[in-house]
């Protein structure tokens, strides 16, 4: 949901204003220049730095070093703190030595105090102390006049802090900071959602840099460094020899700035200086600039990309492990009208023979915007209606939303004002702001009673009507303020002794937070919550899934929405979609349909659109599209066994879900911008459709190495090469990895859950070398028991010397399926003489039939149950 | 491992009462059990490949139609059959086989899932052949009802047919009546004309010798004016008091230039004052008049009266309570108080800007009132006018009666013309919160139940339904705009019923409104339907 901001009084012309103006007013949104302390800070020229290293204040114990910095211009003292991180990170805090007034340090982003390693000095003068690293012949040197860090590894500089000389550290009333990261022999930057711009970040120079701040943006405008909705303030640079990340964590408004020494230079150019031999190495430089708060960064020294996802994730945690359902497809609107039109969209559903899990109900469907409740002319049986779902095997989300409509005869808004939840203006009062009730209160979120008061209005008798296939959406929590400056809350509004502008990026995190909390409890911590949410920050992927916000039925939008969701996916964020079809304006139906085929191989899949567009159910365009359109959504349903297994990977290691192809193929400098193709795990690459009246894309099938099978042909491809592939409406160029073994469910049926006992078919893709490897992993798809009980199946798939084998990676875990194996499809095999299964000791024949012009070998019902121990043998 | 054997299943069909096992596959049909023969290899129904009889149902798809796994969900493509005895039988995909939703009747879908399904065929049964009956009653009554809509159409349209024949037979008599009025009037009109303009040059020459009675009397009275010291002559320095005759304007009269006005002479008596007179007449200014106007400069200026001050609504952003409803209905609601204002604006403009020009003060007297004969000339001329207009008047309505009988006749009212009866009537839904109300073949609306204006949502457009047959569907078009959207439009779907009703309203995409309408005259004829279905059992 959206609101365009305009002065109030025009809200009474509206109609006049609307029909011609139908993109972001960038007047109601700052520039660096308008904001003051970026323009100031921003100010700052690279030199020598005003700050001193004090060594003789230096203190070392077994996992801290400290030591005084002072300002030589104001004498002001700082203290700066560094830490060696267990798994190669370094944390680097910077803070007045004795502040006037204390400054926010962000809470409940790391999910522990990140566990040390001892530190020690190697050696140390009176320019400087150079430190230990760890074990990787990294070192860390802290430069006393002026003050600087670099860490290096042998000979290189990895990385480098106020080597510019931009730290800055603005005292007194306004505690605004800076500083500035050089990044030696890195030209690829990543990261810092959320933007609408191209995966690989930009040089900012000459124009604005890159906005955290979390803000309802009325119709955004692409490629441009605008904040949006979200912020996580997490970057990655990325050479063929390294992956690092920075983690700046800060929760207030922040400015990225980057620019890099090769930046405008062709390639040409780049060639020369190599021949010549002149070149000074490519740098890129960042400057972070936030508004208050302390400078607390962590530097994640990877050096592979898995090694920095890892890192991070051991910071601030990793993706919550949907339910199964929820990585099904969603079917959203702004608004379904009332219990008759769910159902009949719920039968559309059938009737079209189209699946789906979810169905969502937007503002409308509550008792005047007061969410909680529900609408009694439109919802009168919202238990029915959810029964009548469930009989379905079907699931619903209501929109819960963080404003609070101001009404004594509000329950909510009552037990709020009972408690004294509410975030208050400067003058202690509750602070109110507009919003879709009108006139609203915020929750104080950042409060913990206030989270465990909200989380506990999600039990089934408080949220009256809710059962437990209801679920939740938290829109607007950037947070939304129709009247406040850019549309949010005043920035000196209080969170108990903080200012809101010290917290403002983490609101949206706590409001999800509490809610997943509230429906884990709602089960009594059995099942697993799915919440959506608008805003987010470092951290927030542990509480469920997010969207791209209001975005609009084009062409650009459809594109954008594969950086979006890569960027995300990089910074902890996998759980992201975009809104299928777009929300604002009515999709061409070719648009529409191209953007099925790029949801469904997206992760979270939902149609959503606005109140004021025409219906566009996926049956309403004419049987052709309804086809095209049943069919990807069939093709998302077959693979959610591998989506699972994906989430279940992310969950437990931080590996994004969907990826840039340089996370997977970190050498091949061919892939290091490219964001219109990405990997889906590393086993399928995806090269939507994004263009109008295509009639062939052409895609890079990255790795000299590999080949890949496309998945509807079965044709094979070789690597390190771009490839032609001529498309029509029904094409959604999908290729699987040699080398992959793939577990799909090929019996689609109405919803996830109805696919639950359903066989599988493997899809071994075998590389040139003959081998394949894959896993499989079967839980309840709902519980908490893979956590708390072990109750799941792990299982390792190996394809080599003509054998597939099933093991077992977790033998202490314990969980029954009636699953089967139905099918094995051997693609890129040679036609074996005799197939056996070695089950229990026992040898079976197993009938197969080969296709020689595909060379796929299909193994007919070898039939052992999907949790055993199992051998195919090709003879 | 789940193996699932070959299932033959019992089926019970209910044929001339007596229960008959017939044993065929599971998911098979009776009327493909052919097939289906177990001693035979089976050849996909596509003709695609043959397999041997036990892979038929062993939960492995092998044909591509899907056809050798009609009772499991192993095909992506195939489709189970339901007997469902006692209601009726149906195809599902095969997708819902054991998915653990209950889909057929007769639970047979659900063999292995553990859902727990109640056969609900006999009860289904019962309540769709009280439906049916239900609906072969009312369709029958209805379609009772249609043939007398039909009738009353017809003769209907025959009497206006016969009444616009009528009418237009008379229309000619009126319109020679109007012609001979015409001839008659105008005939009257000119010897009117001609004594009106007589007695008018009459008058004017009256006005003539008046006004220059009136001239001389002026000279005379301005001659004495002149003649300060009364000699019976006007000097040149008499003259020249009169600083207003000055005929260079250079603001004094000099000796010479009264001179001038005298023709040169010093003085002139009354009757030489007459050639001077015309030089200054049009000058001079009365010494009494001027005293007048002397007098009327010191009356005090009118007071004007402020104009009313356009006052503002002032609008205190901060403490004007936030509208109750939602933004995007407040919006709504602006787009129709703009529609209102332009309304509004219309009222505006409408009103009469012209005033009424006041009567001159030149006014002379009245014209005298005509004479006799002339009056007597008017007066049959004014009747031969009445007469002729209010015959125009007549053949006017008539026309309008012609073209509003010729309008409707013109509108598609069916095939049969069943739906002439709906002309011109308003039917109304009342729902929570607005009053719906169709006016078919004119236009839709819907106004707030509590108060507010009403929103057009559409006038008549055309039948809209599919081919086979259009009028089971009317469209209104072009209603009000909507915000960021389309004019609102509303489709209004007919069904069978013996009253004339509107059933339900809906707006199931933003601004595109659906409304569902019984009438008798969308009922068909009641074939012979046989209200019991579970005896058609297939053979």
């Amino acid at each position: 949901l959206f609101f365009f901001r305009m002065g109030l009084l025009s809200v009474v012309c509206v109609s006049l204003f609307f029909s011609s103006t139908f993109a972001v007013d960038r007047g109601n949104f700052k520039t660096c220049d308008q904001s003051a302390f970026c323009k100031r800070q921003r100010a700052l020229k690279p030199g020598q730095s005003p700050y001193r290293a004090l060594l003789e204040t230096l203190e070392l114990s077994d996992s801290r070093l400290t030591l005084q910095l002072i300002n030589d211009n104001n004498k002001v003292h700082l203290l700066l703190e560094l830490y060696r991180l267990q798994g190669n990170m370094t944390r680097v805090k910077i803070n007045e030595l004795k502040p006037l007034k204390p400054r926010f340090e962000v809470p409940d982003v790391l999910i522990a105090e990140p566990p040390t390693e001892p530190l020690s000095v190697l050696s140390k003068d009176d320019n400087g102390v150079v430190l230990s690293l760890g074990a990787e012949n990294q070192r860390l040197i802290v430069s006393a006049r002026p003050f600087r860090l670099d860490i290096m590894e042998g000979p290189e500089v990895l990385l480098s802090l106020n080597s510019r000389g931009l730290l800055a550290f603005e005292h007194l009333r306004l505690h605004k900071d800076t500083l500035d990261f050089s990044l030696p022999g890195v030209e690829h930057v990543y990261g810092i959602p959320e933007h609408a711009d191209d995966l690989k970040l930009k040089t900012t120079d000459g124009g604005d840099p890159y906005r955290l701040y979390n803000l309802d943006v009325f119709q955004y405008e692409l490629y441009n460094p605008m904040a949006l909705y979200g912020s996580i303030p997490v970057m990655l640079a990325h050479n063929t020899q390294r992956t690092m990340g920075i983690f700046w964590l800060n929760a207030a408004e922040t400015w990225v700035d980057i620019s890099s020494n090769t930046a405008g230079k062709t390639v040409f150019g780049k060639m020369l200086d190599f021949v010549q031999g002149s070149s000074e190495k490519p740098q890129t430089d960042v400057r972070w600039i936030s508004e208050s708060g302390i400078i607390d960064v962590f530097i994640m020294l990877g050096p592979k990309p898995s090694k920095v996802f890892s890192q991070y994730a051991s910071l601030t945690g990793t993706q919550s492990f949907p339910p199964l359902a929820s990585l099904g497809y969603h079917q959203c609107r702004w608004n379904y009208n009332d219990q008759e039109d769910v159902k009949s969209v719920d039968q559309g559903f059938d009737q079209h023979d189209i699946p789906y899990d979810f169905i969502w109900l937007d503002i409308e469907h509550a008792d005047g915007k007061r969410y909680f409740t529900w609408d009694p002319h439109k919802f009168p049986q919202p238990k029915e209606m959810l029964q009548g779902l469930m009989d379905k095997r079907r699931k619903m989300v209501s929109i819960v939303d963080p404003h609070i409509r101001v009404d004594s005869g509000y329950k909510i808004h009552n037990e709020i004002t009972s408690k004294d939840f509410y975030v208050k203006n400067k003058d202690g009062k509750n602070y109110e702001g507009w919003c879709w009730p009108g006139n609203s209160g915020y929750p104080d979120f950042t409060k913990p009673e206030m989270r465990a008061w909200w989380a506990s209005m999600f039990a089934y008798d408080q949220y009256e009507g809710s059962m437990e296939n209801l679920f939740t959406w938290n829109d607007m929590n950037e947070p939304s303020v129709f009247n406040g400056p850019e549309v949010t809350m005043h920035k000196d509004a209080l969170h108990g002794k903080w200012e809101h502008r010290d917290i403002h990026n983490i609101y949206g995190l706590y409001v999800q937070m509490a809610t997943a909390e509230g429906q884990i409890q709602r089960s009594g911590g059995v099942e697993r919550p799915f919440v959506l949410t608008r805003a987010f920050f470092a951290g927030s992927q542990r509480y469920g899934a997010v969207w791209t916000g209001d975005n609009a039925a084009e062409w650009d939008h459809l594109k954008i929405s594969i950086p979006m969701c890569l960027s995300l996916g990089l910074v902890g964020v996998s759980f992201c979609g975009a809104d299928v079809g777009g929300f604002f304006k009515n999709p061409s139906t070719e648009l529409l349909v191209r953007w099925y085929q790029t949801g469904a191989y997206q992760p979270f899949f939902r149609a959503h659109a606005h109140l004021d567009t025409t219906r566009r159910e996926p049956w309403l365009f004419g049987p052709e599209n309804t086809a095209l359109i049943r069919e990807v959504i069939r093709q998302r349903y077959a693979l959610l066994p591998y989506w699972y297994q994906l989430f279940y990977q992310a969950h437990k290691t931080g590996m994004p879900v969907m990826r840039p192809l340089w996370v997977d193929y970190p050498k091949d400098t061919a892939t290091f911008t490219i964001d219109d193709e990405f990997l889906i795990g590393s086993d399928l690459l995806v090269h939507p459709v994004t263009e109008e009246g295509s009639r062939g894309v052409t895609a890079y099938l990255p790795g000299a190495e590999e080949v890949w099978y496309d998945v509807h042909t079965f044709q094979k491809h070789n690597g390190a090469q771009n490839l032609y592939i001529p498309v029509t409406l029904s094409s959604i160029p999908v290729f699987q990895r040699g080398g992959s073994i793939i577990p799909r469910k090929d019996r689609v049926r109405r919803s996830s859950t109805c696919m639950e006992n359903d066989p599988y078919t493997l899809y071994v893709a075998l590389s040139p070398k003959k081998f394949a490897e894959g896993e499989l992993y079967i839980d309840d798809g709902h519980s908490f028991n893979y956590d708390t009980k072990k109750e799941f199946i792990h299982r390792s798939l190996t394809f080599a010397n003509n054998a597939l084998t099933s093991s077992n990676l977790c033998p202490d875990c314990n969980f029954l399926t009636s699953s089967w194996i139905e099918k094995v499809l051997i693609l890129g095999a040679s036609k074996p003489s005799k197939v056996l299964l070695k089950m229990d000791g026992k040898e079976t024949p197993v009938d197969f039939e080969f296709d020689t012009s595909m060379s796929v070998l299909t193994l007919r019902k070898p039939g052992m149950n999907a949790g055993a121990d199992w051998t195919l043998l090709l003879q | 491992m789940t193996c699932l054997h070959l299932l033959l299943t019992l089926v019970f069909a209910v044929s001339l009462g007596t229960p008959v096992e017939i044993q065929r596959p599971r998911g098979v049909p009776l009327t493909k059990k052919q097939f289906y023969e177990e001693s035979k290899p089976f050849t996909c129904l596509d003709g695609s490949r043959t397999i041997p009889f036990d892979r038929v149902n062993d939960d492995y798809c092998d044909c591509k139609d899907g056809s050798d796994e009609p009772g499991t969900a192993a095909c992506p493509n195939g489709s189970f059959h339901c007997t469902n005895a006692g209601y009726r039988p149906m195809f599902i995909p095969s997708s819902r086989i054991n998915d653990g939703i209950c889909d057929c009747c007769d639970t047979t879908d659900e063999y292995n899932s553990g859902a727990k399904c109640e056969n609900t065929c006999k009860e289904l049964g019962r309540k769709e052949r009280e439906v049916l009956q239900k609906m072969a009653e009312i369709t029958k009554e209805g379609f009772l009802l249609k043939q007398q809509l039909i009738e009353e159409a017809k003769k209907g349209q025959q009497e206006k047919q016969s009444k616009v024949t009528d009418m237009q037979e008379n229309k000619k008599q009126l319109d020679e009546k109007v012609e001979a009025l015409r001839t008659v009037k105008e005939t009257a009109e000119q010897p009117e004309k001609e004594a009106k303009e007589r007695h008018l040059k009459a008058w004017e020459e009256q006005k003539a010798a008046i006004r220059l009675e009136k001239d001389k009397a002026k000279m005379a009275e301005t001659f004495l004016e002149l003649d300060d010291n009364a000699d019976g002559f006007v000097s040149v320095s008499e003259l020249q008091s009169h600083a207003e005759l000055d005929p260079d304007a250079d603001g004094t009269l000099t000796e010479i230039e009264a001179q001038g006005l005298m023709g040169g002479a010093e003085q002139v008596d009354t009757s030489t004052f007459e050639s001077v007179w015309p030089k200054i007449k049009d000058k001079y200014h009365s010494e009494v008049s001027r005293e007048e106007a002397d007098i009327s400069c010191l009356e005090p200026a009118p007071v004007e009266t402020p104009p009313d001050e356009v006052k503002e609504p002032v609008v205190d952003n901060d403490s004007e309570p936030y509208p109750e409803d939602d933004i995007s209905e407040e919006e709504d609601e602006d787009d129709e108080d703009e529609d209102d204002y332009h309304e509004d604006d219309d009222k505006v403009s409408a009103q009469p800007t012209i005033k009424t020009p006041e009567k001159t003060h030149e006014d002379e007297e009245a014209m005298p009132p005509y004479d006799a004969d002339t009056q007597a000339l008017i007066d049959a001329a004014q009747k031969a006018r009445d007469d002729f207009e209010e015959a125009e008047k007549a053949l006017r309505e008539m026309d309008d009666q012609i073209r509003n009988i010729e309008k409707e006749l013109s509108f598609d009212f069916g095939p049969d013309a069943e739906f002439t009866y709906l002309y011109s009537q308003c039917y109304e839904l009342t729902t929570s919160e607005y009053i719906y109300r169709l006016c078919p073949f004119n236009r839709v609306s819907q106004k707030p139940k509590y108060g507010g204006s009403e929103t057009n949502l559409g006038t008549w457009g055309s039948w809209s339904g599919p081919e086979n047959n259009k009028y089971l569907l009317m469209k209104y078009e072009q209603g009000t705009g909507c915000w960021q959207g389309p004019n609102r439009s509303t489709t209004v779907k007919l069904t069978c019923g013996k009253e004339t009703v509107v059933t339900s309203t809906s707006e199931p995409s933003r601004c595109e409104y659906l409304m569902e309408f019984t009438t008798p005259a969308v009922c068909q004829e009641p074939a012979n339907i046989d209200p019991s279905p579970h005896d058609h059992v297939e053979l």
